[in-house]
């Protein structure tokens, strides 16, 4: 009576068991990409119609583009890499760990402030400089920072405002600084200010700065080596470029080469 | 004199003294048993905690009054701790010298001279952790006396001391209150101590204050809290006088002469006797050749009601003082024995008290 | 600026680095001494909360204290507009003094909870007995409190220091990296990392390494030199 009882026990946590990773198999492959945190939002939208259409899921590990390249080169287990800029992709496309690189999205720089006018009056202001300070990403580690550095000094206002700066780690970082009302203005990117769901959206005014004024502010994305074999990433990867995966971005605020 | 009403809470225990009158003069016991109070009545007496309310008054000074209370810093007190309290980042002389510091017009010279008095001069270099309990306490109160206190608090000063220590403290305490004339109140829950030390006795149970009265008339009522397992008790304050023949020593009181023998080494001055109750018998004629060498006319003065087939006779002396003697009822019955009447105390034990 | 190893250190933020620390620590030891003994002493239930509040540090992500530093000292804010009426014309974020404030909240369990523990442990019978000496409240805390509770501030002194020099998501957040204003030492290396200057970040990381051992070696080796032994 008892053993018969310990063997049908055994027998639903067999079946409990096997039941588990196969209903996980069932629907496809787990990719998992490594994302630039400005571009999670987007990408997150991406993935979730690229799961409904192909049953592959698709896990998302987000940080800022230099820490997860550090953590690529020091063996993460990644199979795509979306980063925040051009050169890292590059790096690790030339030390032999991805395949070449492809930019994916192309961000717009906008000048933002939730009182200045801006949007007319951007070169007066910028000209005045009566704020006090101006928030910008890091040029030396954030692109949208180095290219808010090209703006000014196209428009021959860096000398003046450059003592105002104060500078973000990130795009997200500068952002808050002019959120939050610690800075009167600040470089931002333009997807921070199109999100509906952000804490600005339909406050204040922006600048949306001409591409021509800096060098683009590109965001490549690669297939790492571990992504190779598997046919779910590189899938993900196509769906990229697809017309639907492009309005999504699009959306966001960015545009595409 | 300490004139008062204090309540102070502690966890679920509350002290609610009840109005008092202290006498503070001599040496003050404040007794009791273990969680009777005494403690928490010193600390608020002493101004030691803010919780403390109710009115007291030091002669006519004011040092509490409902909420508001007098500082224990600038009440001019003394405090000797159970466990002595001594600043450990000071050596012997910094604790001495930190009471000194503080007292208005105290020299190094009679701080010296304290610690002299006290016993604790070849220490004063010494860190005070390598004293030993007896003399950490000694310390202890010549810190307290270095500051020149109006009123001197000691809470159960020997109880955490082994038995040649104690013994060599009460003496010191004695002589000190004695030579410096600071009023002491004394906390202890032992009564040969307060039999040796005090004038006056603060009796406390369940937190208040029971009764205050002289160590006399204390002593005088055979259901005394003073008493323990060996019964009522009588004290004879009196001089001891140089010995004679066969080691006889004789001790005078106003009222009568007793003889010791058996205390070689006992220097002749002021002392107290004890008499245990039932080492005293009674007889109605004067006894004739006997053995019994302390024989007083006493007057009976009062009878208890029999306990245990025993009466406890209250017997005065000619000066007043009192003598118990425990008898059978039986006794009591065949003798008549009666208030008022003369009879003759026959004394089978004394010893001094010490 | 000073060539290393090949890498070229500015030496700013170091010294920005040890100025902020340097007074954060003196205003820690101001503020949390009262608070410590408070905390040590007091006997409302309120007790339990507001040690709570001083150790939330410990657990918060460093930025999110950093994040509402930036929402309550903003120039519209109240703190702002208080010291405004005072004739404050400054702005407290991106300057040394918001640094300052972060540092001394992100620090604050640091320096409170060694003196709590050295209070606590502190016996009240000495300060009853200072007491019936004629010493009063502040003569009892100088002359029995602080001799006796040496190891708490020296820990306490010490733990502030290191972790001021150590902090990063406060200064992150409130600093601004403003070079010789608010770009102290763990801004400066993140910057090396993510520009992907490793050699630069291997020098400064390595030579605050050493500074950070130096230090706690100093203060334990003081810590058992001049321990107070308690008989």
């Amino acid at each position: 009576m008892l053993v018969t009882l310990h063997v049908r026990l055994l027998a639903w946590i067999a079946l409990f068991l096997t039941a588990l990773p196969v209903s996980a198999l069932a629907s496809g492959e787990v990719v998992t990409a490594a994302v630039a945190a400005n571009f999670t939002k987007t990408i997150e939208e991406i993935g979730a119609r690229f799961t409904e259409e192909t049953g592959h899921t698709i896990r998302f590990s987000s940080g800022p583009s230099g820490k997860l390249y550090a953590q690529i080169r020091n063996g993460a287990p990644f199979d795509l890499f979306f980063s925040a800029d051009t050169e890292k992709p590059e790096l690790l496309a030339a030390e032999g760990r991805a395949d070449t690189p492809f930019v994916y999205a192309r961000g717009r720089l906008a000048l933002y402030s939730p009182d200045l006018p801006v949007r007319e009056g951007w070169q007066q202001v910028l000209e005045e400089a009566g704020f006090r300070h101006l928030a910008i990403a890091n040029p030396r580690t954030a692109p949208y920072g180095a290219a808010a550095l090209e703006v000014l000094t196209s428009l021959g206002a860096l000398e003046r405002v450059e003592p105002k700066f104060v500078q973000g780690e990130s795009i997200a970082h500068a952002f808050q600084f002019v959120a939050t009302g610690n800075a009167a203005l600040g470089f931002v990117a333009l997807s921070q200010l199109v999100d509906p769901a952000g804490p600005v959206f339909g406050k204040g005014e922006f600048w949306l700065v001409p591409e021509d004024l800096h060098s683009p502010i590109d965001q490549a994305a690669v297939v790492l080596e571990r992504g190779r074999a598997s046919p779910a990433a590189l899938a993900f990867m196509d769906y990229m470029r697809s017309p639907r995966a492009r309005e999504i971005i699009e959306r966001y605020g960015y545009s595409i080469p | 004199m300490l004139r008062g009403q204090l309540t102070l809470r502690a966890g679920d225990f509350l002290l609610d003294s009840g109005e008092f009158e202290i006498e503070t003069t001599g040496v003050t016991a404040l007794f009791g048993r273990s969680g009777s109070g005494k403690s928490l009545l010193l600390r608020a007496m002493a101004g030691l905690d803010p919780q403390t309310r109710g009115h007291l008054h030091f002669g006519t000074e004011r040092w509490q009054d409902g909420r508001w209370r007098l500082p224990a810093s600038c009440r001019d007190i003394g405090f000797v701790f159970q466990d002595a309290a001594l600043f450990p980042h000071l050596d012997v002389r910094g604790n001495l010298d930190y009471a000194r510091r503080r007292a208005p017009g105290v020299t190094v010279a009679s701080m010296v001279a304290i610690a002299e008095e006290v016993g604790i001069a070849h220490r004063l270099d010494q860190d005070v952790g390598s004293l030993s309990g007896g003399e950490r306490q000694r310390v202890a109160i010549a810190r307290a006396l270095v500051s020149r206190p109006r009123l001197l608090f000691m809470d159960e000063p020997l109880s955490a001391l082994d038995w040649g220590a104690k013994a060599e403290l009460l003496g010191l305490i004695e002589t000190l209150a004695a030579s410096t004339g600071v009023p002491i109140l004394y906390i202890t829950h032992a009564p040969l101590e307060v039999e040796r030390l005090a004038t006056r006795v603060v009796f406390m149970a369940e937190g208040r204050i029971e009764r205050v009265e002289t160590l006399r008339d204390a002593l005088a009522r055979p259901d005394s809290p003073l008493f323990d397992e060996e019964g009522p008790v009588s004290v004879f304050e009196g001089e001891l006088g140089a010995p004679g023949d066969f080691g006889l020593l004789p001790f005078n009181t106003p009222g009568a002469r007793l003889w010791l023998v058996g205390t070689p080494g006992r220097k002749p001055g002021a002392a107290r006797l004890r008499i245990l109750a039932r080492d005293v018998a009674l007889a109605l004629d004067a006894p004739g050749r006997a053995s019994i060498l302390n024989q007083l006319a006493v007057t009976v003065e009062h009878i208890e009601p029999e306990s245990g087939g025993r009466v406890t006779v209250v017997c005065r002396l000619g000066d007043g003082q009192r003598l118990l003697a425990q008898i059978t009822a039986w006794s009591a019955h065949t003798l008549a024995l009666a208030p008022g009447m003369a009879a003759f105390a026959l004394i089978k034990s004394v010893a001094l008290v010490d | 600026m000073i060539e290393l190893f090949g890498a070229s250190i500015s030496l700013e933020p170091i010294w920005l680095t040890l100025q902020v620390a340097a007074v954060t620590t003196v205003i820690l030891l101001l503020l949390g001494t009262p608070l410590a003994w408070w905390l040590a002493r007091t006997r409302t239930r309120w007790r339990v909360v507001i040690e709570a509040i001083v150790a939330l540090p410990l657990v918060l992500p460093p930025t999110v204290l950093g994040f509402y530093l930036l929402i309550v000292l903003n120039p519209n804010g109240a703190v702002t507009q208080f010291l405004r009426g005072f004739g404050f014309e400054g702005q407290l974020t991106f300057s040394f003094t918001g640094l300052v404030i972060g540092s001394v909240l992100y620090s604050l369990p640091f320096a409170v909870q060694p003196l709590m523990h050295a209070f606590e442990s502190l016996s009240e019978r000495l300060l009853d007995a200072a007491a019936t000496l004629r010493a009063g409240t502040l003569d009892r805390f100088f002359s029995v409190v602080v001799p006796l509770s040496r190891r708490g501030f020296l820990t306490a002194a010490t733990l502030s220091f290191a972790h001021t020099v150590g902090e990063f998501g406060v200064v992150l957040m409130v600093g601004g990296n403003i070079p010789g204003q608010t770009r102290m030492v763990s801004i400066a290396i993140f910057d090396h990392v993510e520009s992907l200057a490793y050699t630069e970040a291997h020098v400064l990381s390595a030579m605050m390494l050493v500074f950070s051992l130096v230090v706690l070696t100093l203060v334990y080796g003081l810590n058992r030199r001049f321990g107070v032994k308690v008989g």
